[in-house]
């Protein structure tokens, strides 16, 4: 278990280090430059920029240079944002967009695994329908009319109401700041979650060994928590794996929609800028999260699933 | 009074295609101490007639009539009153034990959950019980297999664990589907003789489902032979094999090869198609492949006393009551 543990981790080292050269490369092959803008900047003193970030140097000789600089901790200087290095341009982004998808996904777990429950034993009955209705509405409204909904809703129309929520902004993280981004955030994966653990409950409760927990004359809550409900979660789990990963290295729409200082932002703008180490940093990170979050899936499976073995 | 009366049952399940009657207007009794063979090959109907018994259909299954078990009617019961019979005066081991037994669950867990549910022991003791149940059915070091999940056991120890599950309680009627399939034939040999044994010293009723004419012939009392859903022939053990009265029967034991068959001889089968359960026709459901089949079997024929003894679904009386040359 532990020898796995760590062999997983070790093998994390050379798929990041893969990321890190495709997209390195990747963004000095797009065409234009960081200090490409609509005013044009004197050849003098673009000549001194590029001579201040090395960008003249050979390429090889700049990547060699990030990568032991990465190996310093030191994710340069951002290109666009003069003052800050990425590293606190991650400092301060991340914990926001971390809290919020976090409290996202809890949500949606929360919500969308018992909706998939309550849909799938009472098949094709009313309460199904309503919920895969509501589950489709989730998944087919983007985001970007979801959020502008809400805000219409709890930030224009009840605004005189003790509903009333903040239409944006970030106030330090004050909790009616947070409620609106983080139910952005959460329903399309309270959709998906409630689709997936549907589809995977209605299988399982046709399993032989389900028949048997009946025929035992358990009851049937019994038959469902004890029998039933830990098969029926693999699926859910190979789904929140990558989706956690996703939410939590922020959504450029929803923080975009509600002002909120995340790092969400920075892969859209980083791109759009080519803020050459901002986009690395931000990509180092989300990589690194997605290499955890495989593993933690692949931990989970050996909690659901006895047949898994960690060797 | 029969522990078990059975009657008038259909079972139809609602299919894409159109409704199938998997079961029809079925009844027989079962008495206390006895076994009934259940004998018919797959599809007709002998697997699911049990399952309607104890509320086990898949969604798209109705049952109607009546299965009377100890004077309750457990079609009508409602899932409070069967949760107190099943697995408790009633169980079931069934047939496919790769896939019959929870396999995120540690075996003891899935034994001892049944004796706190029905007998309210508390873990402790419960364990026990199970451990004491499992050396019964000869499952070497108890203790420790209760520990394994399914997986890490053979699947003739899964059986074996199967039926230990349905003993735990004591119950007054074991209903084995296929018990013995896929086993091998020692395996096979030593789940039977837990079940005769079973049978004589605790006087449970056993309906012994299968396919396999020789695991009934050492077991069962009586024998009941289904056909597309209906009983055919039900009548002594002996009676059923030395002398059976409907042709299926009579076809069915001529395609059994045996010990004493001349070498080389190809087997025996019974001609035709096994009955599209769709599209049966209106009369009787043999008829199609029957080689005695006259005018009069266009319509339904019920089951009624047969001359040699036990009761036959055929309208003809002058077939010979042998088993035919093989």
């Amino acid at each position: 278990m532990w020898s796995y543990l760590a062999r997983r981790i070790l093998i994390g080292i050379p798929t990041l280090w893969a990321i890190i050269t495709v997209c390195f490369f990747l963004m000095r092959l797009t065409p234009g430059g960081p200090f490409d803008s609509a005013a044009p900047i004197p050849p003098e003193i673009l000549a001194n920029l590029r001579a201040r970030y090395h960008l003249d140097d050979p390429l090889w000789q700049q990547y060699l240079t990030y990568l032991w600089n990465l190996l310093h901790w030191d994710f340069g200087p951002s290109f666009k944002y003069k003052d800050f290095t990425v590293t606190e341009l991650i400092a301060q982004g991340f914990p926001v967009s971390f809290q919020n998808g976090l409290a996202a996904i809890l949500l949606a777990i929360v919500i969308g695994v018992p909706m998939g429950i309550a849909a799938a034993l009472a098949q094709n009955s009313p309460r199904d329908y309503a919920v895969s209705g509501l589950a489709m509405t989730g998944i087919v409204i983007p985001n970007f009319v979801m959020g502008q909904l809400l805000i219409l809703i709890f930030g224009v129309w009840l605004k005189d109401t003790g509903w009333h929520l903040p239409a944006g902004g970030w106030n330090n993280g004050a909790f009616a700041n947070r409620i609106l981004p983080v139910i952005t955030l959460a329903l399309p994966f309270v959709a998906y979650l409630a689709r997936i653990t549907r589809g995977s409950m209605i299988e399982v409760m046709r399993a032989n060994y389900v028949r048997t927990a009946k025929a035992k004359g358990l009851p049937f809550r019994a038959v469902v928590i004890h029998h039933a409900l830990k098969s029926a979660l693999t699926p859910v789990v190979t789904f929140l794996g990558p989706a956690t990963a996703f939410i939590l290295t922020g959504s450029m729409v929803v923080e975009t929609i509600f002002q909120i200082p995340g790092i969400g932002r920075y892969f859209v703008q980083g791109a759009l800028n080519r803020d050459y180490t901002l986009v690395m940093g931000v990509t180092i990170l989300s990589a690194a999260i997605m290499i955890m979050m495989n593993l933690v899936v692949d931990l989970l499976y050996g909690v659901l699933d006895p047949k898994v073995r960690y060797e | 009074m029969a522990l078990l009366d059975v009657r008038n049952l259909n079972v139809r399940f609602e299919t894409p295609d159109g409704a199938v009657e998997a079961v029809s207007d079925l009844s027989f009794t079962l008495e206390k101490g006895e076994c009934l063979g259940i004998v018919g090959e797959s599809g007709s109907g002998k697997s699911q007639t049990f399952m309607a018994a104890m509320g086990l259909l898949a969604d798209n299954g109705k049952a109607s009539g009546e299965v009377l078990f100890d004077g309750v009617n457990l079609l009508t019961a409602g899932e409070k009153t069967l949760n107190t019979i099943r697995g408790n005066k009633a169980s079931m081991v069934f047939q496919d034990h790769m896939t019959s037994l929870t396999p995120h669950m540690r075996v003891g867990r899935q034994l001892t959950e049944v004796l706190v549910r029905h007998r309210g022991m508390d873990a402790a003791t419960a364990r026990d019980a199970v451990i004491a149940m499992l050396k019964r059915v000869q499952i070497p070091e108890p203790a420790r297999r209760a520990e394994m999940y399914p997986h890490e056991l053979s699947g003739g120890l899964r059986q074996r664990v199967m039926i230990a599950m349905s003993l735990l309680c004591s119950p007054a009627l074991l209903i084995a589907d296929e018990p013995t399939t896929a086993l091998d034939v020692t395996v096979q040999a030593l789940i039977l003789d837990l079940i005769r044994e079973v049978k004589e010293k605790e006087h449970t009723s056993v309906i012994m489902i299968t396919h396999d004419l020789g695991v009934v012939a050492g077991i069962a009392d009586r024998v009941a032979v289904m056909y597309a859903g209906r009983i055919v022939e039900l009548g002594d053990v002996n009676q059923i094999f030395t002398a059976p009265q409907h042709p299926y029967t009579q076809g069915l034991l001529a395609c059994t090869p045996r010990l004493d068959d001349v070498l080389g001889k190809s087997l025996k089968t019974i001609p035709g198609q096994p009955p599209n359960l769709q599209r049966l026709p209106p009369g009787c459901a043999f008829a199609p492949r029957c080689t005695y089949r006259i005018a009069a079997c266009a319509a339904r024929p019920p089951l009624r006393p047969a001359a040699g003894g036990g009761l036959k679904a055929c309208v003809r009386d002058d077939i010979q009551p042998v088993r035919a040359a093989s």
